[in-house]
């Protein structure tokens, strides 16, 4: 066991945890956050998304000690009193059914709406499809989450 | 995942102390490929040594002669590099490839380099436009570097600092990727270089990526697509699996190569 210190949502918390805890189990397990989801657990479906450091990472491939010293935001940490754009945006466009991808959808779509902003670009159609090529959706056929994605890039 | 200890680093030689310490040690950059093999069983390390704090493994720079890549710079960061951009475009494009945009975040060149996955991206553009690996030991020529599936000239316990790519006269990339890896099935680097032209194929060789001398020799003489189509592409030595047939892979090489001309 090793003292872990990191910035969770704001929060600086320091928990002792083994070196083969995952990010996702000390979110999920250990703190209890677990609106970041674990869906396939093998780096392939995006629902386990959250930012360190302002940057879209899976926390299913990480290890809890690689984001000593960062900021992770998780999907609790976005709302700010009211709703994130993004997530208002997934509201008003039913861009979720089970519900199961949403938390990884939205980190993913917050980081995408950034970095585009961040590089001059432009976030189109096009390029929000191609971006979410790490995020997996069982459910909605992902045309409602890219409606909202889009929503949310004229509001952010 | 099997019990590990997590140690981080703060200068090469602190890691390769700990690394020689240890009992089963492995160097940890990314994780994108180390992690999900650990959860796997495939790979059981005592400890895992965390390069991601050491600050001569990281950064770009880039002189007349070409781009200095550090080991620990991530896929997304060589996307984003204006000096990568100006020097070797068709680099920072590779990297803009690789995944998607969180396993970018912490996936790195040395990571990549080190693992030599057949199906990896990287290894084309190291071989195609003739880049030196350089470890914490000494200088190792692409030529000599990649040994096969898995298998590079890295010694037990041996660091990738990084890596050196001298600057080509043009240089396109094409790949056809694997729909649900994503990984390319056949990738095609094609290059004008001091030293000559270079067409380097990953993805796709039983032994991982190759050099293609037909497609070389027709290139410097006739640098364009239609040079192509009078080159004989065997199916010798390519893969034959699930994913595709040896003589499908041979028509992608020739598809790929005419793309990556096009985009040089
Ligand atoms: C969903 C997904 C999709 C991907 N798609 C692609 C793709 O399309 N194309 C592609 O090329 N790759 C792809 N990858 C792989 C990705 O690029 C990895 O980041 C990369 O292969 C490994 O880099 P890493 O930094 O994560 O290394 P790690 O996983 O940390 O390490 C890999 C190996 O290299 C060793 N190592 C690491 N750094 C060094 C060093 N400096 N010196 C010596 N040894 C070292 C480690 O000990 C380990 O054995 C994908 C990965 C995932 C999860
Ligand atoms: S749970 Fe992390 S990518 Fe699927
Ligand atoms: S809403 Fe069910 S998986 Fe996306």
């Amino acid at each position: 066991m090793t003292d872990l210190t990191l910035t969770v949502n704001g929060k600086r918390v320091t928990r002792d945890v083994p070196g083969e805890t995952l990010l996702s189990e000390l979110l999920r397990e250990t703190l209890r956050l677990t609106g970041t989801h674990v869906g396939c657990d093998t780096s392939q479906c995006g629902a386990c998304a959250v930012h360190m450091d302002g940057k879209v990472v899976k926390a299913c491939t990480m290890l809890a000690h690689q984001a000593a010293g960062t900021e992770i935001t998780t999907i609790e940490g976005l709302a700010n009193g009211e709703l994130h754009p993004m997530q208002k945006a997934f509201n008003d466009n039913h861009g979720l059914q089970c519900g199961f991808c949403t938390p990884g959808m939205i980190m993913a779509g917050v980081d995408m709406v950034q970095r585009y902003k961040a590089e001059g670009k432009t976030l189109d159609e096009a390029a929000i499809r191609h971006e979410l090529e790490g995020n997996l959706c069982r459910c909605t056929g992902y045309h409602n989450i890219v409606k909202s994605i889009q929503q949310a890039a004229t509001e952010m | 995942m099997y019990p590990v200890k997590y140690h981080r680093a703060t200068s090469v030689d602190e890691a390769k102390a700990a690394f020689t310490s240890a009992s089963e040690a492995r160097f940890l950059a990314g994780g994108q490929t180390l992690l999900p093999t650990m959860k796997q069983h495939l790979a059981a390390p005592s400890d895992l040594i965390d390069l991601r704090g050491i600050p001569d493994l990281a950064g770009i720079s880039a002189d007349g002669d070409g781009v200095r890549v550090g080991a620990m710079t991530t896929h997304a960061e060589v996307a984003q590099s204006a000096e990568v951009k100006e020097a070797i475009p068709v680099l920072a494009h590779m990297a803009s490839t690789i995944g998607d945009s969180a396993v970018r975040h912490l996936g790195t060149m040395g990571g990549s380099l080190a693992n030599n996955d057949v199906a990896a991206d990287y290894p084309a553009a190291v071989l195609g436009l003739n880049a030196t690996v350089v470890t914490d030991r000494r200088e190792i020529a692409a030529e000599d570097y990649f040994q096969g599936l898995f298998a590079t000239a890295l010694e037990e316990g041996e660091m990738i600092v990084a890596v050196r790519y001298p600057r080509p006269e043009r240089a396109g990339y094409a790949k056809q990727t694997n729909p649900a890896s994503r990984y390319p099935m056949v990738g095609v680097l094609v290059a004008k270089t001091g030293g000559g032209v270079r067409v380097a194929v990953t993805g796709t060789g039983q032994d991982g990526v190759f050099r293609h001398q037909g497609l070389e020799q027709a290139l410097s003489s006739d640098w364009s697509q239609g040079a192509v189509d009078g080159v004989e592409i065997g199916e010798e030595g390519l893969m034959n699996d699930i994913h595709a047939s040896a003589d499908y892979r041979a028509h992608l090489i020739r598809v790929m190569a005419k793309r990556a001309v096009a985009a040089s």
